[in-house]
Formats: C-alpha cells, structure tokens, sequence
C-alpha cells in the first residue's frame, strides 16, 4: 500500500519516555504529564493515513506538535511508540544506512526558515540533494537549471542566498526538494515565514505545480485559510493529539468541538464551502444548472443576476444530482449565529 | 597530606618519613602547615626527575622522528628564503599578502616594512623567524582542526580536552620549556615544540566553537536529504565554520609570533635571538628595532589572515 500510514504514534519528550508513556495510556494528560513528572505529552496517539499524490495539511497551533509529527516522517525525531509506514516500508525499523538512502531518494523536505546554505549559490544549494543522491555533474547541473526555472528563478543561478528575498529563497527551497524526484514532499510551514501576497503567489505556483507531479505532499501550517485553500485532506492537531480530520467542506460544516468551532469562525465560508455538500433531493425546479463543485458565493452570484431562488445541481456529464436554494445558502452562512451571536450583522454582510 | 604520601608511593615507591614527622609537637599543628617533610619533598622531586629522564631516554628517539616532517619542512623553507634573491622573496611575500588581501595599502605597507625590516640588518633573522611561524602554524593546524573537530562531535571529548587547553594558555610558557629540553635538547626542534604548545590552543577552540554554532536549521535540513556524516562535515559544517576557524588560524599566528623570543632561550633561531641578546647585554636600540620587527611581521600577518578571511563570507555581506 502507497502512501503514508501513521499509527498510534506517540512522541514524549524527557527523560524517561518509556516510564511516561505509561501514565499515558493509564490517561493521564498533558498539563499533569508535565507538572508529576516534568515529561512534555509531545504526539499522542495519531492515526492518520495520507493518500498517495494528494496533499495533506496538518495544522494546528504552535505547541500543537504538528512540527514534531512531519519530522517522524522522515525520522528526524525518533517516536516514542509507533510506526510510521512510507511506501509500506516502516520508517522506524530502518537501519542507518536504509534510513540515509529513504531520506535522500523518497522524500524531500522545505523549511519555514528556509533553511539554504548560506555558502552556495541557488544553482549549487539545487544540486545538493543530487549529490547526497551521487548523480553526474553534467545531470545534476541540468536538473537544477529545470527546477530553477520552473518556480521562476531562471537568471539567479549564480546569486547566494544573502541576495534575494525571502519569496525567492523559498522558492531556492522548493527547487531542491523538487530536484531530488523524492516522492514524498514534506513541507513545514514552508510559506509561514512570507508575507500575505507572496505566500499566496507560492501557493499557487505549489498548486500548479502539483497538478503536473502528483506527489505526496505533507504540508503543516498554522493558517486555516492555508489548509482550506490548498489541502485535499486536513489533519487538526491541539496538544499533540488529532481533534479532527477530513477535507475542508467537513471541517467547516461538522466541526468536531468548541476549539476547532473557534478556528473556523473567521473564515469566508462562501469561498470554501461547495453546493453539493449542502444540495437537497434532485427536483424538477425551473433554474440554472451549476456543477456540485462550484463554491457558495459563486452559486449565490449566479441565482442573483438570473433573479431565481433555486438551481439544478449537476454532475460532471450533466446528469441532475440534486437541488440548491439560495435560502440553503444564506442557512448554511449564519447558522453559526447562535454560537456566536454578537456577530450577527457582520455575517450578514459576508453572506451577501 | 595522606593522599599526596599514596600517591608517591605507588609511583616511586617511596617509604613515609615517619621520623621527621615525628619530631613536629602536635601543638604546631595550628600554626605550621601540614607540609611534607624536607626529606619527603626531595626524594620526590628526585622520583619525579628520574621518572621523566627514564622517559626522555625512552621515548625521545621516537618524538624526535615523529618531528622529523616539521624540521624538514623548517630547514627547507630557511633554505628557500635565505638562499633566494631578497627581491625576489620581497616581491613574492607582498604578492601573497595581494592576493590574501587584495589591498594596495596592505601590500605597499608589506613591501616597505620587510625592507626596513632587511635594512636594519635583520632580514636573516626575520626569513628564519617567517620559517618558524610557517612551521609551527601549519603543525598547529593539521593537528588542531581534527582536534577542534571531535570536540564539537563529542561533549566527553571537549570536556577532556578544555582542561588541558586551559592549562596549556596558563602555565608559563618557561615551564614547559624545561621538558622540552630535557626531551629534544637545543636547537630548533624543541623551539619549534613550544611554539606549537603555546600557539594550538585558539585553532582548536574556534574549531570547535565554529561548528558548533552552525545553524541548526541548515543541518537539520542537511541530514533530511541524507546527507552522510562525512558530506555533512565537510560540505555544511567546515565551511559555514570557516570564517570562526580563520579567526582561530589568526590567533595561532599571531601567539606562535609572540613566542618567537621565549623560543629563543632554547636556540629557535630567528627575531628572537638579537632581542635575547639585547636583554643579556642591555643593547637598547637593538632589542627595539628587533622588537619593532617582529611587531612589523606580527602585522603583516594578521592583515592580511584577517581580510583573507572577510573575503571568504563574501556571501554574507552582498547586500541585494
């Protein structure tokens, strides 16, 4: 089985781990784990399965351990119990040798500071993960002029990285993930660190690049806006245990408690949202057909300007699935009035 | 007192003067301090010199053979620059602080100073001294970098070796000297052996500090592309080190030159003699200018290490 399998992986940090884990699992939490016996609760008990060639976003916090989960994926920090199964092969039984190649032949990895070295340039900080991986000077240079180009840094082959803005030097740091081939991308926090309009912009050229190499894609941030915007599936993480996953429409819709409920509070639900999570029994009512996947503000523009209540909601090849009213929508976008009532007219502007 | 008297014993094999001991009254016990007796304090310091004599008749063949390299190295760099045309070593040294500076200041300065230098009727002294410091510090690094690189891989490793650098940055340079004369008598060879004593201990610790203050984020990032310890050390944390590592080559240099005149009193040749023979004779004038070239030299060198290790972060200071 491909992809990415976690299970029952737990991290504590301390002393005596094993001696903790114990008191775990006899339920003991967090904030009593580290005043009795000052053993920091840092993953408890994830499971999470990550297709092949799909992205999944783990977001949480800071604190919140999603840090420390990317970094089991790849080893960088030994799990307390666990297994972390990559490719059907359980990353935690590798030798140190099986480890090193794992590393530099299926995943690659991009940091929230970048993370380049400061001594090379775009061209040769590309080519690094090429040479762990031994390949030829004349491929290894070729390689790395392609991926400089295709995330738009064609003509700083030669610039350090002192030289260029921090858009660009993750940029540099996408280039060498992608350079590798690695199937596994694993991304932490990868466009925290940039400013609003950039981060977008590197959204977008991760997208598009994604659409092409299908790879697997980890990607941790701390911004719901991120996670909905780019995450086929997103993974919750509060205090180093998972609160909730699934894809974007559930989370907005079902948020499982109170924290996540405040998390989604702020978002423009109508950009998120698509009609055919909301959608009622197909119906023989007079309106446009709009396809399941069209989000909520655009449905809603739609029944505006043609001045009808209702729509026909259809499939790829036409065929009618269901039926979506604009009072289902303008449901959908207050209905969280009641938990927090004091907003009420801001949501109604937002709705309209 | 009871400890110190084990220990002798076990080493030297030493009987306790129980004698002497017994004529002090027990009332001097507040007033005299518990010091070894006169007999006790002899033979040990007999114990002790036999000991390392026994040692130096042992073993100094072998340090003399494994310092063969260095006296080689020593003797052909004399050679080479007493034997070559003075303007010919002038013009190349002021080229090598060229091309390690690229300053035309530094490198007219060089070229004026070496002359003043050659015209105070120094010049021999100061190519055998240069020969010295060339020797020295390239012993001092080969082993000093290895040295400075397993402290900052091993924590038991640099609080091993931590103390015995501070010890050798604050006993007095003379009392090393005494072994190094019992072990490799006069000449060069002992010279050399403590100027490289007194002269290891900045290379190896800002080796070790460069390392270690690597950022942890970039190796981090190294070790998630698999990166082998090997390609590790000598991809990211050498060079990111460099420019703490030259500061610590700086430094070696610099002490290497400031032993120079103590290197004298056991027969290193170069600056060191005409100062040494100044202090002996109250030779006023000789002993400054001879002084005044090494601080010439001293200068020269550490310019020039200096900019030459500014020029290596050229990728730090380009702004964009």
């Amino acid at each position: 089985m491909s992809g990415i399998q976690i299970k029952n992986l737990y991290k504590i940090f301390g002393d005596a781990p094993k001696a903790a884990l114990e008191h775990v699992h006899a339920g003991m939490g967090k904030p009593e784990l580290l005043e009795q016996h000052n053993h920091v609760l840092g993953l408890q008990n994830i499971n999470l399965t990550m297709p092949e060639s799909g992205i999944q976003v783990v977001m949480g916090l800071s604190g919140s351990g999603k840090s420390t989960l990317i970094r089991h994926i790849n080893r960088l920090i030994e799990p307390t119990a666990g297994e972390v199964i990559v490719d059907g092969v359980d990353v935690l039984k590798m030798s140190a040798e099986d480890l090193r190649k794992f590393r530099a032949n299926k995943t690659s990895m991009v940091f929230q500071k970048f993370a380049l070295l400061p001594h090379r340039t775009v061209q040769s900080n590309v080519e690094y993960g090429l040479e762990v991986q031994q390949v030829a000077k004349d491929e290894r240079h070729s390689r790395a002029l392609k991926w400089i180009e295709r995330v738009g840094l064609a003509g700083f082959e030669g610039h350090y990285p002192s030289q260029l803005s921090g858009g660009m030097q993750q940029r540099v740091g996408l280039a060498r993930a992608l350079a590798t081939d690695a199937e596994v991308l694993l991304m932490d926090e990868a466009f925290s660190a940039l400013d609003p309009l950039i981060r977008t912009d590197m959204q977008d050229v991760m997208l598009e690049l994604q659409t092409e190499l299908k790879k697997t894609i980890v990607f941790i941030t701390h911004d719901l806006d991120e996670a909905l915007r780019i995450g086929d599936n997103i993974a919750i993480l509060r205090d180093g245990a998972m609160v909730q996953e699934g894809n974007a429409q559930d989370i907005l819709l079902n948020p499982a408690d109170d924290y996540i409920r405040d998390f989604v509070k702020d978002i423009n639900r109508a950009r998120v949202i698509r009609v055919d999570s909301l959608m009622g029994p197909p119906s023989n009512v007079s309106g446009p057909e709009i396809t399941g996947d069209t989000r909520l503000d655009a449905a809603t523009r739609l029944l505006q300007e043609q001045n009808v209540g209702q729509a026909k909601v259809v499939d790829g090849s036409g065929k009618q699935v269901g039926t979506i009213s604009l009072d289902q929508i303008v449901n959908s976008m207050v209905e969280k009035v009641e938990l927090s009532g004091n907003t009420n007219t801001g949501r109604a502007r937002d709705a309209a | 007192m009871g400890i110190s008297r084990t220990v002798i014993d076990w080493v030297c094999g030493l009987e306790s003067d129980a004698a002497g001991r017994a004529g002090r009254a027990v009332g001097e016990f507040l007033t005299e301090f518990p010091e070894m007796t006169r007999t006790e304090w002899r033979d040990l310091r007999k114990c002790g010199d036999e000991a390392f004599k026994g040692f130096a008749r042992t073993w100094g063949d072998a340090f003399e053979a494994a310092l063969e390299p260095v006296r080689q190295f020593l003797i052909y760099f004399e050679w080479l620059l007493l034997t070559s045309p003075w303007p010919l070593v002038l013009l190349v040294l002021s080229a090598l602080v060229w091309f390690a500076s690229r300053s035309v200041a530094l490198t007219v300065g060089t070229a004026i100073g070496l002359f003043l230098i050659g015209h105070f009727t120094f010049w021999e002294d100061a190519m055998r001294t240069l020969a010295m410091i060339l020797a020295s510090t390239v012993t001092a690094i080969i082993l000093g970098i290895p040295i400075g690189i397993l402290m900052s891989r091993s924590n038991r490793a640099q609080s091993i070796v931590n103390p015995i650098l501070d010890f050798m940055q604050t006993v007095p340079s003379f009392v090393y000297l005494i072994p190094v004369i019992m072990l490799f008598g006069i000449g060069k060879v002992p010279g050399i052996v403590a100027v490289i004593i007194y002269a290891i201990p900045p290379v190896i610790r800002l080796t070790n500090l460069g390392i270690r203050l690597v950022d942890k984020e970039v190796l981090e990032a190294a070790d998630a592309f698999g990166s082998s310890g090997w390609k590790k050390l000598t991809n990211v944390q050498i060079p990111l080190a460099l420019p703490t590592i030259m500061a610590g080559v700086n430094q070696t240099i610099m002490m290497a030159l400031a032993m120079v005149v103590v290197a004298a009193m056991v027969g290193a040749p170069g600056l060191g003699q005409p100062v040494l023979q100044a202090i002996n004779n109250q030779f006023l004038t000789m002993g400054l200018t001879a002084g005044a070239g090494i601080a010439v030299i001293a200068i020269i060198i550490d310019r020039a290490t200096q900019a030459y290790g500014e020029r290596l972060q050229a990728h730090r200071t380009k702004g964009h």
